[in-house]
């Protein structure tokens, strides 16, 4: 699979009154072209920040880029002047953000918002546009899109005024797509239809996807792959079944235990003691540590490095070293590693 | 379950707000239920069903259009003293969504956990008071020296848990709980669940939990009612529900929730559901029938006959 965005080393600090707030503290990942990559993790551990710095569109004021490179297409979009990155926005990479009742325009028509995109970045006439974004509701499965697209905001339902953003976020065929949060404020039912629409469009105009949720159900149903973030770092990153059935981060472990299954009853639910850092002073060695049952001396005094788990698949946790103890995870993820370990067991029989 | 002590009695309950204009929104419309003494009752439904006006009608937020609520035995609608309207009051308390909304930010943690008790006397001295504070403190899990400080200088989960010291402060019977837990991160999800279990225990309190995250719902309550567009569809023990959903809806909206299992996920069949595949007849009576001990269905005569043929497999 070939790369298309590379994000290494990325440092990313806000200016406060209080101080500096060290937002993100050292991220790496890579985006494959045609995959979904789910970030996950707790409101303040740096996901939205992270992904609207590949889109330059964090506070210009109080915010830097400290350290790190952003490669897309090999080219460092980092240090791209606002010029080249108007020319990316909307076209290349296109976002899709949590509130669809804010994300659009009041005062415009739908359709115009629509056009809005194609006019600037594929220079088609107004006709050709206009065509294209009755085509674009259609996509997107708007019933009577001839007359949806005289309309404004108001008149669409919170399921229906997120499908006519992710109209706009398509409408150039953007090569990266970001969903922030893309189905928090709807509800259920609404939320498994824009995922199954996201989905399939995904394979009609091979896009990737950056996917930001803190909902785990949703990341098993959407991602290729998943990226765990705490304290500005990511923590753990691996294939969606690595992450799930085969967690090694005790974060990640907190994270899948404390979400009652449809099964559990009765026993308490497993709990994260404690709240995130507070990244004005972040803590010497592993943020996790002071939240974590399973902490060594180690962690406090140095940040874990990332250790290996698979080709795909890496935790940064002391746990992974090879003079750490043997511990017992969460009886939730030992049953999971059990039906893991099966799985793999029964690839390999198949294989021979 | 024949010892079970009717606590609060929901009674043909309807709320429509601009009654009588064009504008008419039935947002509870004529709903019966009942909540037993110690048991918590889930409430779940899309936004806009009127899970949240039913709660609010119930602790007389809103006035109710049509119906009544009785607890125990007595109509907490209608004309009523200020001696009697406290009565009620400090038998009811709610706790409420936004953790950030629902603390007034002028006043200390102390004075927003005592404000009911100095509504209701129940400190004799102002040493007392702050005995009481303290100890509410501790009993959500927060430490003594939070008194002083303003609500800002809290965290979302550290907020709901004053907002639940406040609402235990009364020393309440009942408590409504609107989406308490919504706007809060997983991990902090799941202490904010386990304290209100360990209340639950302790001080013998009955619930009605209004959520739309189910897995939490089934997780928390005994019995679970399900709502679409003001009505009640269903009201089954939770166990039950998730088991034999019977109702369409029902059926729908448990087979949209997400679960973090990709190996589920991958397989799932969603349903949707269509409120014109009922195909009632006209003048046909459609109300809640009881399927199954216990398990209620909203549906007419025939379908009531399907449902329980269904049910006996």
């Amino acid at each position: 699979m070939k790369k298309i965005l590379e994000v290494a080393d990325l440092n990313i600090s806000f200016h406060t009154f209080a101080g500096e707030v060290q937002a993100i503290r050292g991220v790496d990942f890579d985006l494959y072209e045609g995959e979904t990559l789910a970030i996950v993790g707790e409101s303040g551990s740096g996901k939205s920040v992270t992904t609207k710095s590949i889109m330059r569109l964090l506070p210009t004021g109080n915010s830097e880029i400290k350290k790190g490179k952003i490669l897309f297409e090999d080219k460092d979009i980092a240090k791209a002047s606002e010029k080249q990155m108007q020319k990316i926005r909307g076209k290349d990479i296109s976002m899709i953000f949590q509130d669809p009742m804010t994300s659009l325009n009041p005062t415009m028509t739908v359709g115009k918002q629509i056009m809005e995109p194609l006019l600037k970045h594929q220079h088609l006439s107004k006709s050709k546009a206009k065509e294209r974004a009755l085509h674009l509701l259609e996509l997107v499965g708007i019933p009577n899109p001839k007359e949806r697209l005289k309309q404004y905001p108001h008149q669409f339902s919170g399921g229906m005024r997120q499908r006519v953003v992710i109209a706009i976020a398509l409408a150039c065929a953007p090569k990266i797509l970001i969903a922030d949060e893309p189905t928090t404020a709807l509800d259920v039912t609404i939320q498994g239809q824009i995922l199954d629409l996201m989905k399939d469009l995904q394979k009609q105009i091979e896009t990737s996807i950056i996917f930001i949720t803190h909902d785990l159900g949703v990341v098993a149903n959407v991602a290729d792959r998943v990226a765990v973030m705490y304290g500005g770092k990511i923590v753990e990153i691996g294939t969606v079944d690595e992450i799930f059935y085969n967690p090694q981060h005790p974060y990640t472990w907190g994270l899948i235990s404390s979400m009652p299954s449809l099964d559990s009853k009765d026993e308490e639910l497993y709990v994260i003691p404690g709240t995130p850092p507070d990244l004005l002073h972040p803590p010497k060695g592993d943020a996790f540590a002071p939240r974590n049952h399973y902490a060594m001396k180690i962690d406090l005094e140095e940040d874990p490095p990332m250790f290996k788990v698979s080709d795909t698949h890496f935790a940064a946790t002391w746990l992974l070293h090879p003079d750490a103890p043997e511990v017992e995870p969460p009886v939730a993820v030992q049953e999971r590693m059990a039906k893991f370990q099966a799985k793999q067991a029964a690839s390999l029989k198949g294989e021979k | 379950m024949a010892e079970l002590e009717k606590l609060l009695e929901v009674k043909h309950l309807k709320r429509h707000f601009n009654a009588g204009k064009p504008s008419e929104v039935r947002a509870v419309d004529d709903i019966t239920f009942d909540i037993y003494k110690g048991e918590t009752l889930g409430l779940v439904g899309e936004s806009g069903c009127g899970k949240s006006t039913t709660g609010r009608t119930i602790i007389r937020l809103y006035d109710a259009t049509d119906g009544e609520v009785l607890y125990r035995g007595e109509s907490v609608h209608g004309k009523k003293s200020k001696s009697e309207l406290k009565k009620f009051n400090r038998k009811m308390q709610m706790i409420f969504q936004d953790p950030y909304a629902s603390l007034n930010p002028r006043m200390k943690v102390s004075d927003v956990i005592a404000e009911g008790i100095d509504i209701h006397r129940l400190a004799k001295s102002p040493k007392e008071r702050m005995e009481r504070v303290y100890s509410l403190l501790e009993t959500v899990g927060l430490n003594r020296e939070h008194a002083n400080r303003f609500p800002h200088e809290f965290s979302g989960g550290q907020r709901q848990r004053i907002g639940i010291a406040r609402a235990l402060a009364v020393e309440p019977e009942f408590i409504i709980a609107d989406e308490p837990i919504s706007a809060l991160d997983v991990s902090i999800q799941a202490q904010v669940v386990n304290l209100l279990r360990k209340l639950q225990k302790e001080k013998g309190l009955t619930y009605l939990f209004i959520a739309h995250d189910l897995s939490m719902v089934k997780y928390i309550s005994d019995r679970i009612g399900v709502m679409y567009f003001g009505r009640l569809v269903e009201l089954a023990p939770a166990e039950d529900l998730y088991r034999n959903p019977m109702h369409p809806y029902t059926q729908s909206l448990l087979s949209a929730i997400p679960l973090p299992d990709p190996d589920y996920e991958r397989t799932r069949v969603r349903q949707s559901y269509d409120p014109d595949a009922h195909k009632y007849a006209q003048g046909e009576e459609v109300k809640m029938r009881e399927v199954a001990p216990g398990h209620f269905v909203n549906c007419s005569k025939k379908e009531f006959k399907q449902f329980q043929e269904k049910y006996k497999k």
